[in-house]
């Protein structure tokens, strides 16, 4: 039964941070950048639905209004600050959206404050296999939520115009552009759709776990693994290696004891790029 | 040319000797007594840096306009220089620095957080300056032997170990079964340090002994060892996300523990973020309005409560009238001392002995408070939902009585 509830509590966290994670793979994809703020975006759309609660809106209605209004501040930061480092080299604007993201993180303790907060859903709890498993409806809820957002994202990559045209220019910018199309309005709705799958994790956040001005930076972390593990432009790869994550997580924590939950998360990544670059000196491929 | 060089390093040197010796008085300008603090008023601790300001300021205002200091015949004022450390401890340290070696600040008074007053501790211990703190509870705060350093709070080791003894004594005197969740910092690990020795002396055993991550938000895997192993106790600290994610995963996970044991339950605002799934649970805490401590200035707790809702606005955290009463210590030591030096101010507040509206104040020679238990108290709720915390331990003190066991999670 612990087998159990072990997989099933990281699997439902792993659907969340694949979520993130899609947002980080897309961007880095499409302009080549890694956003070092995506935590931050995370935790400012955890704010959002936290309001809301506050102001006797049903938080669950914040992964609507979340996304909506991230997707604006994506906008926002990507004309101020992206646009200018989007072609250059990936240092710049590493160092630039750590800025953004030292940036936020005060903001974010000025306006709100250092109190750690979160928002009540008030859903209950879903009990399994005779009382032995217990998975709190907040997380289903989440985990749900976050599969929806990506087949439509999903769909919506493969029908739509502007789908199309992202799709384009993150496989050759340079003919994207001969071909009419407006790189420069692609990389501020990537940007834009980035932020705003930022803001539906952050409100799922808000109701699962807790927000505070300084958790970001765990959540960049877990996402950039996981876009490493599985690859730029790997989506069903981005969605298994969340939940692999989820799942590793939870039992080592389990079984080694929760000091050791990060450390063993980095452990893996270290012998997944290891592995990685075995294979690519296998290969013999000329690389950029 | 020689002669000149000569002349202009004496005029200056002349002139440096007489600067320092005018502001080497600006610890006590004209009828003012100057103190210094660094506080957190911006970063993570700006919340509770902002309870400990108020808490100064309001002792300041207060012993001010009931008659200030009496030193030597003479009446002095209490003022406050205060800087924002950022909630970072090296900022902490330099400010201390700039405190004591450019504003001449001869008395200071502690941080917020054991983290930053560890940091600042050395600066003031070097420059023999006496430093009253009230938010520094780590217990290796006064293990090393500093001279200065005094702190009207109990320190860290001592804040659960009542739950701990109250378990045993509900359990007819026998050893407990004790489930441990801690944060990997200073103040939460001497906790756990508290609760393994009283284990030792009662004879309980730790059965779950959990470490938790500095970015915490999720401890269900803890929970679901406790589901299983079902332990009398469980003891959870690791600041406010602390007490938060473990009362959202204990009721979601419907977790059923006879006895619930926190910290820092009234700075996360425990009973107001989480309504009625925080009931039954107990805390740690180093002051309750309903202690019936008194002394002249604030009278009680209940009239200190009453005054710093009417001033701030809220509640008094216990973080505010701690730092209320460093105050009314200095005031005491000066008065004894009848004189600002600063050595005999320091004796003069080892020396002390005295009760104020937060509790019994005597130091220990390592600087902590060993006149004033920790108590704890309980989240109860009323059937309409609204809580209200409540004194049950030591039982001198108490003001409810404690509901053991909690009741489980099915027939609440």
């Amino acid at each position: 039964m612990i087998t159990v509830q072990a997989c099933l509590d990281g699997l439902l966290l792993g659907i969340l941070f694949a979520l993130i994670a899609y947002g980080m793979a897309l961007q880095w994809g499409v302009m080549n950048i890694i956003n070092i703020a995506q935590g931050d975006l995370v935790i400012l759309g955890g704010y959002i639905a936290y309001f809301m609660y506050l102001y006797g809106i049903h938080p669950a209605w914040g992964v609507i209004v979340s996304p909506i209004i991230m997707y604006f501040v994506g906008i926002a930061i990507y004309k101020l600050v992206i646009n200018k480092v989007v072609d250059r080299d990936l240092f710049i604007s590493i160092l630039a959206t750590f800025g953004i993201s030292i940036l936020f993180m005060q903001l974010m303790n000025f306006a709100f404050g250092a109190d750690v907060v979160l928002a009540n859903s008030g859903y209950g709890t879903t009990m399994l296999f005779d009382n032995n498993v217990v998975l709190p409806n907040s997380k289903i809820f989440s985990a749900f939520i976050s599969i929806v957002f990506a087949i439509c994202l999903v769909v919506y990559m493969k029908r739509s115009k502007l789908g199309r045209a992202i799709r384009a220019t993150a496989q050759n910018a340079r003919a994207a552009k001969i071909l009419g199309v407006d790189t420069e309005k692609v990389y501020a709705a990537t940007f834009g759709i980035n932020a705003a799958l930022c803001g539906v994790a952050g409100a799922l956040i808000s109701i699962t776990f807790t927000i505070h001005p300084y958790m970001g930076l765990p959540y960049t972390i877990r996402s950039f693994m996981i876009v490493i593990v599985a690859g730029l432009g790997n989506l069903p790869g981005v969605a298994m290696s969340g939940m692999g994550l989820g799942i590793f997580e939870e039992f080592a924590d389990y079984i080694l004891g929760t000091e050791f939950r990060i450390g063993s998360v980095f452990l893996l990544l270290v012998l997944i790029l290891v592995y990685r670059r075995f294979k690519l000196s296998r290969k013999r491929e000329y690389l950029k | 040319m020689k002669i000149k060089n000569i002349l202009i390093t004496f005029v200056s040197a002349i002139a440096l000797l007489f600067s320092t010796s005018v502001v080497s008085f600006a610890k006590v300008v004209g009828d003012k007594i100057i103190l210094g603090a660094a506080i957190s008023l911006t970063g993570k601790y700006s919340s509770n840096g902002v309870h400990t300001q108020n808490g100064y300021n309001m002792a300041v205002d207060r012993i001010n306009s009931m008659g200030g200091v009496k030193v030597g015949g003479k009446t002095y004022k209490f003022d406050i220089i205060y800087y924002d450390d950022e909630s970072n401890p090296k900022r902490a340290a330099q400010l201390a620095e700039r405190l004591i070696s450019q504003d001449k600040v001869e008395f200071m008074l502690g941080p917020y957080s054991s983290g930053l007053t560890k940091a600042i501790a050395p600066v003031t211990e070097k420059y023999g300056v006496p430093m009253v703190e009230a938010n520094g509870a780590s217990r290796s705060l006064f293990t090393k032997g500093y001279k200065y350093l005094f702190a009207v709070l109990a320190p860290a080791n001592l804040y659960l170990d009542v739950a701990i003894r109250t378990a045993v004594e509900l359990n007819g005197g026998k050893g407990v079964r004790i489930a441990q969740a801690f944060e990997q910092d200073a103040f939460s690990q001497d906790v756990r340090l508290g609760i393994l020795d009283a284990a030792k002396e009662t004879g309980s055993e730790i059965i779950i002994d959990d470490k938790l991550p500095k970015e915490l938000n999720d401890m269900a895997a803890t929970l679901v060892k406790v589901k299983q192993m079902k332990p009398d106790v469980l003891v959870v600290s690791g600041h406010t996300k602390g007490a938060l994610t473990a009362i959202r995963q204990i009721s979601e996970m419907k977790v059923d523990v006879p006895m619930l044991a926190m910290t820092h339950c009234d700075a996360a605002k425990l009973s107001k973020q989480h309504g009625k799934n925080s009931q039954y649970a107990l805390c740690a805490s180093q002051w309750h309005k309903t202690l019936t401590y008194k002394d002249d200035f604030f009278k009680d707790g209940m009239t200190y409560a009453a005054d710093f809702e009417k001033e701030f606005g809220y509640d008094p955290p216990y973080q505010s009238a701690e730092s209320s009463a460093a105050l009314l210590v200095f005031k005491d030591a000066f008065e004894r001392a009848n004189t600002f030096d600063q050595k005999k101010v320091r004796d003069a507040l080892a020396a002390t002995n005295m009760q104020t509206f937060y509790g019994n104040i005597k130091f220990a020679p390592g600087g902590q408070n060993v006149d004033k238990p920790m108590v704890l108290f309980q989240v109860m709720c009323d059937d309409a939902g609204k809580c209200e915390n409540k004194v049950v331990a030591p039982l001198k003190w108490a003001s409810a009585e404690l509901i053991h066991p909690v009741p489980k999670w099915s027939e609440r």
